[in-house]
């Protein structure tokens, strides 16, 4: 019972913390001058129309009242889900339908990053920890530390050089298109994909590895093998368990984190993703994509805190999330 | 258990008072007093890692604030002179590689040339006497049964020739100083005034391919047409002008246009000896240029220094802010506590892209770009820092040495900084060094997207020349190499030295992030 409460009062904190967020966001975003919509020529009137529509000017084109505007943007995305309209990336295309054709792209480069990172993180830091202080160890650990630390554009910038240029294994950049599971389409992504696991590798390993070291030396261990197990059965059945009590929440909150993208990634290899959307959007000052995306990032990030607080409780019942002391 | 009762009876008369005469003092150290500090600096030195890793980032230190300082004479500093712009894309080179002879570092890259262009610089080579193919690998034929040249090109004399507009005094002292250092700069025009392409001063067909005579020489196509007395300096060899200078067939060293009040010389000008003429120097570029000319080993500097700086003001401000504010919370506690704890609650979920961008939208333009991406960094960065301060207060604050001091009177302000935050000392510390490589990354991701704009013909950023190289990315990789190893090396020893001085200061947590 008291974890059903506890939940809600997350999800309620989530959403006022979200409004908060967002409304302001808006406010800021709207009370810059707008972008003129007589730049698009013959799209103007459609621009000026969607903009009527959501209130956001009057029907002569001038703006209303901030907080009016602001009315309306709630009563929009609520109420009817609409976004408006691309104003200077997509010309008058409707922003959530590109949004939503974006999506797969980052989706797919991220789950198969993570579907690569996790086992092989979790491996190399469980193997790391077995054989701690012995060269494997000290190889696994450097490599981490150099991964962790080098930032990802790094790698990324040498492995379009090395694999894609130098050695052509890869196409310098992802292709286009929606098809999706066709091998030249996932062949061209997985620069994109290696790139992003080599940092997730990194973090799962240390993580696993420091975790795990802590738990390999504990007492109860002792006890489990003077009891007569065999040392995988220890490590297997007692040490990895309670080892991965701090990990597996990392890993839950990876299934959300899928939605959103690396910007920089993105950038480097040209997917076309919500990633590349986003600083597209920033950089030309495309208002609405903005907003939207703003909007999606901060659900995301919120989102995955909650899922991280409450897969604590149901890996480890011990733990019982928001109670009291 | 013992019993009371079974104590057996003493009189008082027994007991009797052991040294009522001497006084009793502790007994004083005869060691030396070792600090906290002192304590942790000795442990650090003994993790070798970190030591390097912090030699390593005074050695980035130094190059930062050093370089920019006293290469003044940079070739980019001053905003109106483009000469600059002649210079790009070549290679790195250091003058040591070059005396030694090695192939390495030498400013020369491995180039597979076609016919065509392996003879156009060949006769670069030819005309001004450099030694322009350093080395020539294999030479092979193609399936169309044409030759191919794997060839080691040197980049800064393959730069070549280009046309130069000179005032009259420009045209005189150039030729001074070759008649100085008889070093030639200058070069006859070609004949053709058609070509557009400077290197070019032999017989060639419209698509500049040079026309070899039957032994496979060039043909020279110097200008000799028209009147040559405003040149009295060097001359090529060849040039029937050496033995008398009113030779008949002299080649032409200028295109003179303009009257006599205004006039003007259009010279084919060497670029490599032409830098010597301007710069007193040869060039070198440490790193070598980037595709706008510009030495990436000063620029690297320059936008490193500005990073270095960024990060340290915004790791100082993070600490102040972070301080005051988690010590309140964590010193007060209750309700204090809590509503100060939902506030940053809320500011840390903001996306930092989002503050970032509405910041340089509704600041950028009052403030400057700077400033505003210093308030966007600042917003968000004490969150981090004041909850690290909040811990520490609640770990300290139940102590008995706080109990004492307040029963003596302390008062709230002096309990938190004299008595309190000393002891948390070493973690914030250690939190604040790891604050800046974090700053640095971040803002080296913010330039690279393009999403803030630091660049300009005097300052840079490492993320800028990361974003301008990636254009370059498979034929210059030297430009995106230098910002890439610089940034790496950064974080590496940051990282290193961060786990150093953690270690250092909590001996407890001592390879718990490993």
């Amino acid at each position: 019972m008291s974890t059903l409460k506890y939940v809600v009062k997350r999800l309620l904190f989530m959403l006022v913390t979200f409004f908060i967020i967002i409304s302001l966001a808006f406010i800021l975003v709207r009370l810059l001058p707008n972008v003129d919509a007589k730049q698009f020529g013959k799209d103007m009137s459609l621009i000026l129309q969607r903009r009527i529509r959501q209130g956001l000017v009057d029907a002569n084109g001038n703006k209303i009242p901030i907080m009016l505007q602001y009315f309306n943007f709630v009563k929009n995305t609520l109420i009817r889900f609409d976004w408006g309209v691309s104003e200077a990336l997509y010309i008058g295309q409707d922003c959530f339908k590109i949004f939503l054709s974006k999506l797969p792209n980052t989706v797919l480069v991220n789950a198969y990053s993570s579907i690569v990172a996790v086992p092989l993180g979790l491996a190399l830091g469980i193997y790391a920890a077995l054989k701690k202080n012995k060269w494997q160890d000290h190889v696994i650990s450097t490599g981490v530390m150099v991964l962790v630390s080098v930032p990802s554009y790094v790698y990324a910038f040498l492995i379009q050089y090395f694999l894609c240029f130098k050695l052509k294994l890869f196409p310098l950049i992802m292709e286009p298109g929606t098809d999706f599971f066709s091998w030249p389409m996932i062949r061209s992504m997985l620069p994109a994909v290696i790139a992003l696991a080599l940092g997730s590798i990194a973090g799962y390993a240390r993580f696993t590895r420091a975790e795990l070291t802590e738990v390999l030396t504990s007492e109860y261990l002792l006890l489990a093998r003077t009891k007569g197990l065999t040392r995988g059965q220890t490590t297997v059945r007692h040490a990895l368990r309670n080892a991965m009590v701090p990990i597996f929440p990392s890993i839950i909150s990876e299934v959300i984190l899928v939605l959103s993208g690396s910007l920089i990634i993105e950038n480097i290899f040209v997917v076309p993703g919500i990633g590349a959307l986003y600083v597209n959007s920033i950089t030309s000052l495309d208002y609405n994509f903005f907003l939207l995306l703003s909007s999606f990032y901060t659900l995301i990030g919120l989102a995955a805190g909650i899922v991280v607080d409450l897969s604590y409780g149901i890996i480890d019942p011990r733990i019982r999330m928001g109670s009291r002391k | 258990m013992i019993n009371k009762n079974n104590i057996p009876e003493i009189s008082a008369e027994k007991f009797k008072f052991v040294g009522t005469d001497e006084k009793i003092h502790d007994q004083k150290f005869e060691t030396k007093q070792v600090s906290y500090f002192r304590d942790a600096f000795h442990r650090f030195c003994k993790n070798k890692g970190s030591v390097v890793a912090a030699i390593i980032i005074c050695i980035l230190l130094v190059y930062s604030i050093l370089v920019p300082v006293l290469c003044q004479t940079n070739y980019t500093l001053v905003p109106t002179d483009t000469t600059y712009l002649e210079y790009g894309k070549l290679l790195p080179r250091s003058g040591l590689f070059v005396n030694m002879g090695m192939n390495f570092w030498d400013g020369a890259g491995k180039q597979t040339l076609g016919e065509a262009n392996y003879n156009a610089l060949r006769a670069i080579g030819q005309e001004t006497g450099h030694e322009i193919i350093k080395k020539v690998y294999e030479v092979r034929t193609d399936a169309d049964g044409k030759s191919v040249y794997d060839v080691r090109v040197d980049s800064y004399i393959s730069n070549g020739f280009t046309y130069l507009t000179l005032t009259e005094a420009q045209y005189k002292a150039i030729q001074d100083w070759q008649l100085e250092t008889g070093v030639q700069v200058i070069y006859p025009a070609n004949a053709d005034k058609t070509v557009s392409n400077a290197n070019i001063w032999y017989e060639a067909n419209k698509k500049g391919v040079a026309k070899l005579d039957k032994e496979g020489n060039f043909v020279n196509n110097y200008r000799t047409s028209g009147g040559d007395g405003d040149y009295y300096s060097l001359r090529v060899e060849g040039d029937p002008g050496i033995e008398d200078p009113e030779a008949s067939g002299r080649y032409r060293y200028a295109t003179v246009t303009g009257d006599s009040s205004s006039i003007s010389y259009k010279c084919r000008v060497f670029k490599y000896t032409y830098f010597q003429y301007r710069y007193g120097e040869e060039p070198t570029f440490l790193f070598g240029t980037n595709d706008k000319g510009q030495d990436i080993f000063t620029r690297l500097a320059s936008g490193a220094r500005f990073s270095f700086i960024f990060a340290i003001c915004i790791a100082s401000i993070n600490l102040v802010i972070g301080a005051i504010y988690g010590s309140i919370e964590g010193y007060y506690g209750g309700w204090v506590d809590m509503l100060m704890e939902r506030f940053s609650d809320i500011l840390s979920r903001i996306p930092f892209m989002v503050v970032t961008t509405l910041f340089q939208l509704h600041l950028a333009k009052k403030v400057g770009v700077v400033p505003s991406l210093l308030f966007a960094f600042v917003l968000t960065g004490w969150i981090g820092m004041a909850s690290t301060v909040r811990m520490q207060f609640y770990r300290y604050k139940g102590q008995e040495y706080i109990l004492a001091a307040r029963t003596l009177g302390a008062s709230d302000t002096r309990l938190m900084f004299k008595h309190i935050f000393p002891n948390s000392l070493g973690t914030i510390v250690t939190s604040s060094v790891l604050v800046i490589p974090s700053v640095i990354f971040s803002e080296s991701s913010l330039t690279y997207l393009g999403i803030i704009n630091l660049d300009s013909a005097t300052r840079t950023s490492v993320g800028t020349m990361l974003a301008n190289g990636r254009a370059f990315l498979s034929t210059f990789p030297h430009i995106i190499f230098f910002p890439a190893l610089f940034i790496s090396l950064l974080m590496l020893s940051f990282n290193l030295f961060g786990n150093g001085l953690r270690d250092a200061f909590n001996p407890a947590l001592r390879g718990s992030g490993e």
